[in-house]
């Protein structure tokens, strides 16, 4: 029973949206609380799940933001397509951003997306290939978390 | 602390309906850079902050904010006050600075609870 699905949902996520970015990790968070996750859980969720549509919103064409949902785990993936990014490793650390500086006056582009992506999952795992697209994929672990499960 | 305390001694200015007045405050950030108020804040931390676009709501959600401060006389977009009825994000206004708000919220006695 280990990969039975409990629960999987997919968003379209649009490039430069930034009225309705945030709003598909909105409805991953709703989703999460109704399958009675704790608030803890819910909360690193959230988190990372909004680093990763934001990101999109900020440096991709569009994308999907996916919620799988299994007795074990929570996973969230973010599948783009968009400019990718070159150096992975140079992105990851705290700090580093390419955002313009339209982006920095939203508040967005300190560089920090992707540390506190990696701070709230207990896996995280980055590809991209530049000139096509980016995918994230975070894992929580959520073994018997579930209050009604 | 109370929120309906923390309004009625800094007179803020409540911009949304239908939200929570009587929920604890239990700290407070200053940050107008989003993922490092995603980074340091805390559930049940008031936040003061500039921005007035939509995606202060999300970060207030995701974090379990108590309510959001948009300081300096900015007016938030109506988009944002919409999105935030919507979470029941209580968000006020005021002509005061990060700083004053921040200083009187420490006066008053509000401390930061453990994150
Ligand atoms: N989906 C993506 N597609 C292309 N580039 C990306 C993507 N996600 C991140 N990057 C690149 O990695 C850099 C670091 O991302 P990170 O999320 O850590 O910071 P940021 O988005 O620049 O700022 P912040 O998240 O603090 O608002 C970005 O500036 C960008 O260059
Ligand atoms: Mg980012």
């Amino acid at each position: 029973m280990k990969d039975k699905i409990v629960l999987s949902q997919g968003f379209e996520i649009q490039g430069a949206d930034f009225v309705r970015g945030g709003e598909a990790s909105c409805q991953i968070v709703e989703a999460l609380r109704d399958l009675a996750f704790p608030p803890e859980i819910v909360r690193r969720a959230g988190i990372a799940s909004y680093e990763m549509e934001m990101n999109m919103v900020l440096y991709a064409d569009h994308g999907m933001l996916s919620l799988t949902v299994t007795p074990d785990a929570i996973m969230i993936f973010a599948d783009d397509q968009g400019q990718g990014i070159p150096d992975i490793e140079l992105a990851m650390q705290n700090g580093y951003s390419t955002a313009t500086q339209e982006i920095r006056e939203m508040g967005f582009g300190a560089g920090m997306g992707l540390s506190n992506i990696k701070k709230n999952s207990d896996k995280m795992q980055i590809t991209s290939t530049v000139g096509e697209g980016t995918k994230v994929h975070i894992v929580i672990e959520a073994n018997g978390a579930r209050s009604n499960s | 602390m109370k929120l309906s305390r923390i309004i009625e001694e800094l007179g803020l200015q409540l911009r949304t309906e239908s939200c929570d007045l009587d929920c604890e405050v239990r700290g407070c950030y200053i940050g107008d850079i989003l993922s490092d108020v995603m980074a340091n804040s805390a559930e049940g931390y008031i936040w003061l902050t500039i921005h007035v676009h939509p995606n202060i709501t999300a970060v207030a959600e995701f974090k379990g904010l108590s309510g959001v401060i948009v300081v300096n006389g900015r007016v938030p977009e109506p988009e944002t006050l919409k999105k935030a009825e919507e979470h029941k994000i209580p968000i006020f206004t005021t002509g005061l600075s990060s700083y004053e708000i921040a200083g009187r919220l420490y006066l008053m006695g509000l401390k930061r609870a453990a994150k």
